[in-house]
């Protein structure tokens, strides 16, 4: 597809761009010239962007087809402004074999409006004892590889999984929890779980693990990234791990950069998530790590769940919020908004920020890129509207929130994606 | 969100001092019929005997209808949601409904999508707020006032819905309150739940110039790991009669029951003058009196 986007502000922090200036597409891919007849979007006025690049959500097909599927997960990504989304591994089955692999791989082409890169289960079944077919894998499309949701308990197999992504050149993603501190906690453990009488779920389960895979990093030489990172001795320790030169990366979630445990006082099972929601202090410090660079990406963790599983006393609930539509409207707000960081580094923590966290050829509008971009209107007031959501599931704690900020064209290989109209945004 | 009686941490003091005073007028036994022809049901999904055979008693000497559900007979046997079973419930047209759950906040996420007042008889670990009432009023009985007595609770904190209602209120009386039991059953966040709290692991500070001794049950269903052994546990945490000589001479000894005698505390105790469970039994059915009308009538 060919397209020329005309007069906008051109931000692409992998070049350090930031310029009125247009952007081609030709064949697909970012041009230095526009083709003959191109079709043109009018960016006047507005900020144009690599496409935005979601490093984890869960997109619930295989077996799960009643919350989410890849297509309509691959709608809410566009309609949150995300060109790109990479989808964990706990389906059903779990994606642990080249074969799980490349039907999601082929799904995808053939249903996605976004490009969607699967990563691989670290071991079988996601059961954290045998190594999976992680060769097999990457083969047939794999982009990394976590158990996301069941970290790897057992340190032994976490050392052999890095040292086999390190051969690979693939990424080692880990949900940090340790079980055992966390088991049958329901929320962040402090002052508020105790007031609600619901268990805890205390930071030091994050740590622990954060801790301990730190140190098989530097073991293994592996890279290493820990997902949805949400505690404040964890973001320092990430950042003590950079500054010893090891090749240890970390995202956050929007929500945890947005909310607190105060959340919970109602019971509502939208603010029941893993990483548990945790307290002020921790959120300042995933802001400051944002600020700081300890931080790499923002991905949303996008968790879809049927209303049924949601509607049923708190401890009964399944962990996990949709992410997609609101994270960019959560980013301005806390954070561009909120005075805490430019809207270049905002950019660089959707683009080259979780690009080089995966090593993925995106991120950028240098030429020769996929012509992947986001357009966005930094001003745009709007309402989410999750009944309007692109999404399957309606789980969002944001329902009814105003926002000022938001993409407002999402371009996939040089073809502008219909965004249906009635869109959760009004 | 209706009327209903959720926990006593929403609550202010004119209101509590309402309820209580109301209390004092039930404490004179007799019938009413300011509730009759009104519907109230017991939905109890977990077991319970004291508790609902007060809140029937107090709904029936106000001349109110009861049905009382227990959840091993209900629906909920049968798969049927929370959400559901409560909307049927609700089609059948009852001014309240009297709930116990084993998941806290059951009765606040309920309440959320219900039209009909919820009176919470205790959820999860998190509140018991009639407990905390008739506590409160038992106290009152032998105390002109909550000001300033030293109140110590006594046991498996952690898990208890008896302490946080009973912390609540007594904080807003301005109480001091010592929260005892062991270091896995003693969170340190308890500290900050109200203001006059304070915590020990150690049994004889609790109780030193105490002019309440409340102990609380073990709640092996709740817990999920072995904090302490049993033995081990009554050797530290159990109330025996030589504690009560560091207590205020006049101090009284509550528990909300049921009382596991050689566990939490010693029969010498239980059944010694200082002890005032069974009148905190009899102040549960005008406590649950005062507030069935106050949500219904």
């Amino acid at each position: 597809m060919n397209l020329l986007i005309r007069g906008g502000r051109v931000i692409d922090p992998a070049q350090g761009r930031d310029e009125i200036a247009d952007i081609a597409i030709v064949h697909g891919h970012i041009a230095a010239r526009a083709a003959p007849n191109s079709p043109e979007f009018d960016a006047t006025g507005l900020v144009v962007a690599p496409g935005f690049i979601d490093m984890h959500v869960h997109l619930r097909e295989p077996g799960f087809e009643h919350a989410e599927t890849i297509e309509t997960g691959a709608r809410a990504a566009a309609a949150g402004g995300f060109t790109t989304i990479c989808c964990m591994p706990n389906t059903k089955p779990v994606n642990d074999s080249a074969t799980v692999t490349s039907y999601i791989v082929e799904r995808a082409r053939k249903h996605a409006v976004v490009n969607v890169f699967p990563i691989g289960a670290i071991t079988k079944g996601s059961e954290g004892v045998e190594l999976s077919t992680i060769a097999s894998m990457k083969e047939a499309g794999i982009v990394a590889i976590s158990d996301d949701g069941r970290p790897v308990m057992n340190a032994r197999v976490m050392r052999r999984a890095m040292e086999t992504a390190r051969a690979l050149d693939l990424t080692v993603i880990n949900h940090c929890e340790d079980l055992h501190l966390s088991a049958g906690g329901d929320m962040h453990e402090g002052i508020e779980s105790v007031r609600l009488g619901l268990r805890g779920i205390p930071s030091a389960s994050e740590d622990v693990m954060v801790a301990r895979d730190i140190l098989l990093a530097e073991l293994t030489g592996a890279r290493y990234h820990v997902a949805h990172i949400s505690a404040r001795h964890s973001v320092a320790m990430v950042a003590f791990a950079k500054s010893k030169g090891l090749r240890v990366t970390a995202e956050t979630t929007p929500h945890h950069f947005a909310l607190t445990d105060k959340e919970l006082g109602r019971y509502d099972s939208n603010y029941k998530m893993k990483p548990p929601l945790r307290c002020g202090i921790d959120v300042e410090a995933v802001i400051e790590g944002i600020k700081s660079g300890a931080i790499d990406a923002i991905a949303t963790d996008h968790a879809p769940h049927a209303g049924s599983e949601k509607m049923q006393e708190f401890e009964s609930c399944p962990f996990g919020i949709l992410g997609l539509e609101t994270a960019l409207g959560l980013s301005f707000d806390c954070l561009v908004h909120a005075g805490h960081i430019s809207i270049n580094r905002l950019i660089e923590l959707f683009t080259s920020g979780p690009a080089g966290v995966l090593r993925l050829n995106r991120g950028t509008l240098r030429e020769g890129a996929p012509g992947d971009v986001t357009i966005l209107d930094p001003e745009l007031s709007w309402t989410y509207d999750v009944n309007q959501s692109a999404s399957k599931s309606r789980n969002s704690p944001f329902h009814g929130r105003a926002f000022r900020g938001a993409s407002v064209a999402t371009i996939v290989g040089g073809k502008v994606v219909p965004i249906r109209p009635e869109a959760a945004k009004y | 969100m209706t009327a209903g009686l959720l926990g006593i941490e929403g609550l202010g003091r004119p209101e509590i001092e309402a309820i209580l005073e109301r209390s004092r007028y039930f404490q004179s036994p007799g019938r009413y019929d300011t509730l009759r022809h009104r519907l109230i049901v017991n939905l109890f999904f977990e077991a319970s005997t004291r508790t609902r055979t007060s809140f029937e008693i107090a709904a029936k000497r106000l001349g109110a209808d009861t049905v009382s559900i227990t959840a091993s007979s209900s629906s909920v046997s049968k798969g049927e949601s929370l959400v559901d079973t409560l909307n049927t419930l609700v089609a059948m047209k009852p001014q309240a409904i009297v709930m116990r759950h084993s998941a806290s906040g059951a009765p606040h996420f309920l309440a959320r999508h219900l039209s009909t007042p919820i009176v919470n008889a205790g959820d999860g670990t998190h509140e018991h707020p009639t407990q905390a009432l008739l506590d409160a009023l038992t106290i009152f009985d032998r105390r002109g006032s909550l000001e300033n007595l030293r109140v110590a609770i006594i046991g498996d904190i952690a898990h208890s819905r008896v302490a946080r209602s009973n912390v609540h209120l007594l904080s807003r009386f301005g109480a001091s309150i010592v929260l005892c039991g062991p270091p896995a059953l003693l969170p340190r966040e308890l500290e900050q739940l109200a203001p006059g709290v304070e915590l020990t692991n150690d049994m004889n500070e609790a109780i030193r110039d105490a002019d309440v001794v409340m102990m609380l049950r073990v709640q092996l269903e709740r817990q999920h790991e072995v904090p302490m052994a049993a033995g081990e546990y009554f050797r530290f945490y159990g109330l025996r009669l030589e504690h009560m000589a560091l207590a205020k001479p006049d101090a009284i000894v509550m528990h909300p029951g049921p009382i596991n005698r050689g566990r939490e505390l010693s029969s010498e105790v239980a059944d010694s003058q200082r002890s005032v469970i069974l009148n905190q039994v009899e102040n549960g059915i005008a406590v649950r009196m005062a507030v069935l009308e106050k949500v219904v009538a």
